[in-house]
């Protein structure tokens, strides 16, 4: 009990200390993290009427924001299939920060959903036993059971990896191999559900086409990833974790297929629906021609769909993706345009136009952008805050007691 | 006016100070009750499913609820929960060929079932058509028309609402079951037991149902006291709401109100197990369509034109 205790402040005595820059990135993330707050408990107050959201177009911002995360949470799959199906040594040394980075994603997608529901104080109603799950029926019961495993899975990983780690302990790839066996089809899973949420739905037929499933996780596939490139040259650069380029430019590479498979998709679906031209082809045609002189998404979805070529022939061309300045310019082309497509592009054609015919153009609220930046800053600090524990550990520079006191 | 209003005013500006009493009142009245003395709000928060409670239990709920309207709305109120009778499921039709457009119904529906008047929820959209024009996709139709009288040259109206569907995909999705088909055919929503999610709103073809957006207001001389629990009793901020063929009036055999204001009798409305029902004779007697019959939604309100 006393080594517990002792080791908690160690714990955080280490996450309060750190350079001018750490404290600095602090105060910024918890300055739109107050103002989110801030925004929240108005919305609490007044009722969702303070978003732009309504019966017409009734999932928006914050669905959109969800629907990406889930895709980011998967990142760690890509990761762990390579480090340790084929035991690529590189990659599977920085796995660790992969599948932190779900353990986060999932925090904010179950943010999302909160700040989306009408009657939060209500959410267990929602949870097993004590609430009333429409199993097997309703897919967004299922998605409550997937992410929240998902989420165990990962923390069960990274965390039982830490512990072993700081007591200065081989951790035995025995006991937690079905873990990290598992988290493959499940990080598959959370994916899939999560498509099948918008899939199932006859009444909206931009979501009811089989290959929405396949699109989400060819994108996922690229867009996480990406992230995972740029956070490693961040820990690369404020700690003495070595993280191999060699590992960067395998990830490079996968997400090149990655992408190409996502763009060949979305030339599938475009072909079908133009190419046919029934009555269904009104919610691409709003996508990326407008529909009876309503264009806000227009602009939108070309610049994605730019961003994506231009990132897919970067990663494709080895000589660009082994230069770092091209490389982190097709990631940021790539999450950014993952981003637009995969959340706004997703979720408000579905409603748009509506099951009546009717054309509403929804673009967020100042109250949604500002519950939306909270999260992601709140996302931003616990990701700091879980690396700032893990890097020195994973470094051998924070070590703890273990229960005989040596 | 707005000082009549009942419930909050969703237009109240937060001053600077009042905000941070703003946010406790929120956190307190909205999320979790801690530290209320008032133990209701606790029993409020706790309340079960309605389908789980026994008949004790029920009475329990019901008796809270109309002291809670009572302190609310400063009116007494009636909250049945009569059950469905044997034998019957509900059907309703429509003549598409008398309607005039005149959105009568719309207003009827409002006044009878206390939907919220700021803002403005309405159950029942009447669309206008062009006459001549592509429709059935319904893209092409008019809802925010302004006649300066009904019916106009050269168009045709069709009121939507719900179609308490037989097989609907708003009570699959629903992932807590707070809607659900009842055994006489009617879909209801427990509104203290929707979380607010709007999956069913997304996954109905139909556009039936309608969320409250902002804690509902209605005049108090404008309630209607008679209800029902799984109706027309007065709704919360973030539930979902819908047309329930007025299960008050038609579990105690009357027509819903949309029915008996209709000044064309172009509604119909009856028991589909009953070969000698009215709706019976009009189904197998004139042209019927349901709407977009190509889902399998099975709606039980059906259209019609003339014979
Ligand atoms: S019309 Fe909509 S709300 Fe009514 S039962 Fe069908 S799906 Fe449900
Ligand atoms: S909004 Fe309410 S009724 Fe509709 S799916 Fe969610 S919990 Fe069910």
């Amino acid at each position: 009990m006393y080594a517990l205790l002792k080791n908690f402040f160690t714990v955080l005595k280490h996450m309060a200390r750190g350079d001018k820059w750490y404290y600095i990135w602090l105060a910024f993330l918890s300055f739109f993290i107050i103002a989110g707050v801030a925004s929240y408990i108005r919305q609490l107050n007044t009722g969702l009427i303070l978003t732009a959201m309504r019966d017409q177009v009734s999932w928006g911002f914050y669905i959109s924001n969800f629907t990406f995360l889930v895709g980011v949470a998967a990142a760690a799959v890509l990761l762990v299939v390579p480090a340790y199906i084929y035991n690529f040594k590189p990659i599977k040394e920085i796995v660790l920060f992969g599948e932190l980075l779900a353990v986060t994603a999932i925090t904010m997608c179950i943010l999302f959903i909160l700040v989306d529901m009408g009657r939060p104080e209500r959410v267990w109603h929602l949870m097993p036993i004590i609430g009333t799950m429409n199993f097997p029926s309703s897919l967004l019961a299922w998605d409550v059971v997937v992410l929240n495993g998902y989420l165990a899975i990962n923390f069960l990983i990274s965390f039982y990896v830490l512990y072993k780690m700081s007591h200065s302990k081989e951790y035995s790839i025995q006991l937690i191999k079905p873990l990290i066996l598992i988290s493959i089809p499940w990080a598959i899973s959370i994916h899939t559900v999560t498509a099948f949420l918008y899939n199932g739905l006859s009444a909206r037929p931009f979501w009811n086409a089989s290959i929405l499933a396949p699109r989400f996780i060819a994108s996922a596939l690229s867009s996480g990833p990406a992230l995972m490139i740029i956070i490693f040259q961040i820990v690369r650069k404020v700690s003495k974790i070595d993280i191999d380029n060699k590992a960067i430019f395998k990830i490079a590479e996968l997400i090149a297929y990655a992408i190409g498979l996502n763009l060949f998709l979305f030339g599938a679906e475009f072909f079908k629906e133009f190419y046919s031209g029934s009555i269904h082809l009104a919610p691409m045609e709003y996508l990326y021609f407008g529909l009876h002189g309503k264009t806000a998404l227009v602009p939108w979805m070309w610049s994605a769909l730019i961003f994506n070529i231009t990132a897919f022939l970067i990663f494709l061309s080895p000589t660009a993706r082994e230069n770092f300045l091209t490389l982190n310019l097709a990631c940021v082309l790539i999450i950014a345009g993952v981003y637009i497509e995969k959340g706004m592009g997703l979720v408000v054609p579905g409603f748009v136009p509506g099951v009546l015919g009717e054309i509403y153009e929804y673009s967020p609220s100042w109250t949604e952008k500002s519950i939306t930046i909270g999260i992601w800053a709140t996302g931003a600090m616990l990701y700091t805050l879980l690396l700032k524990f893990a890097m020195p550990i994973y470094t051998g520079e924070l070590r703890f007691l273990s229960k005989t006191g040596k | 006016m707005p000082n009549k209003i009942k419930g909050n005013s969703i237009s109240k500006s937060i001053s600077r100070r009042g905000f941070l009493k703003g946010a406790a009142l929120g956190l307190a009245s909205t999320a979790i009750p801690f530290g209320t003395a008032d133990a209701s709000v606790w029993d409020a928060f706790l309340q079960k499913h309605f389908r789980e409670m026994n008949e004790d239990e029920i009475q329990t709920v019901i008796k809270r609820l109309e002291k809670e309207y009572d302190k609310k709305f400063d009116t007494k109120f009636n909250i049945k929960t009569t059950k469905a009778m044997p034998g019957t499921l509900f059907g309703y039709g429509l003549d598409l060929s008398r309607c005039i457009g005149c959105r009568r119904c719309v207003y009827a529906c409002v006044r009878e079932n206390n939907q919220s008047r700021d803002p403005q929820i309405h159950w029942i959209t009447v669309l206008r058509f062009k006459k001549g024009e592509k429709w059935i996709d319904l893209e092409e139709s008019e809802k925010y028309y302004y006649p300066g009288a009904v019916p106009e040259e050269g168009y045709f109206y069709m009121p939507v609402q719900c179609q308490q569907c037989e097989n609907p995909p708003c009570v699959r999705v629903c992932p807590t079951k707070a809607t659900w088909k009842e055994p006489d055919g009617i879909v209801v929503v427990d509104y203290n037991w929707c979380i607010g999610c709007r999956y069913c709103m997304a996954a109905c073809p139909y556009g039936a149902r309608h969320f409250n957006w902002a804690k509902p207001r209605i005049r108090k001389e404008e309630l209607n006291p008679e209800t029902h629990y799984l109706g027309n009793r007065p709704r919360y901020a973030g539930v979902v709401e819908k047309c329930t063929f007025c299960v008050q009036r038609t579990r105690a055999g009357r027509y819903p109100a949309c029915v008996e204001i209709c000044p064309v009798g172009a509604r119909k409305f009856g028991n589909l197990l009953d070969p000698k029902s009215e709706i019976r004779y009009c189904i197998e007697n004139k042209r019927v369509f349901r709407l977009k019959e190509d889902l399998n939604t099975y709606p039980k309100f059906y259209y019609f034109f003339a014979t």
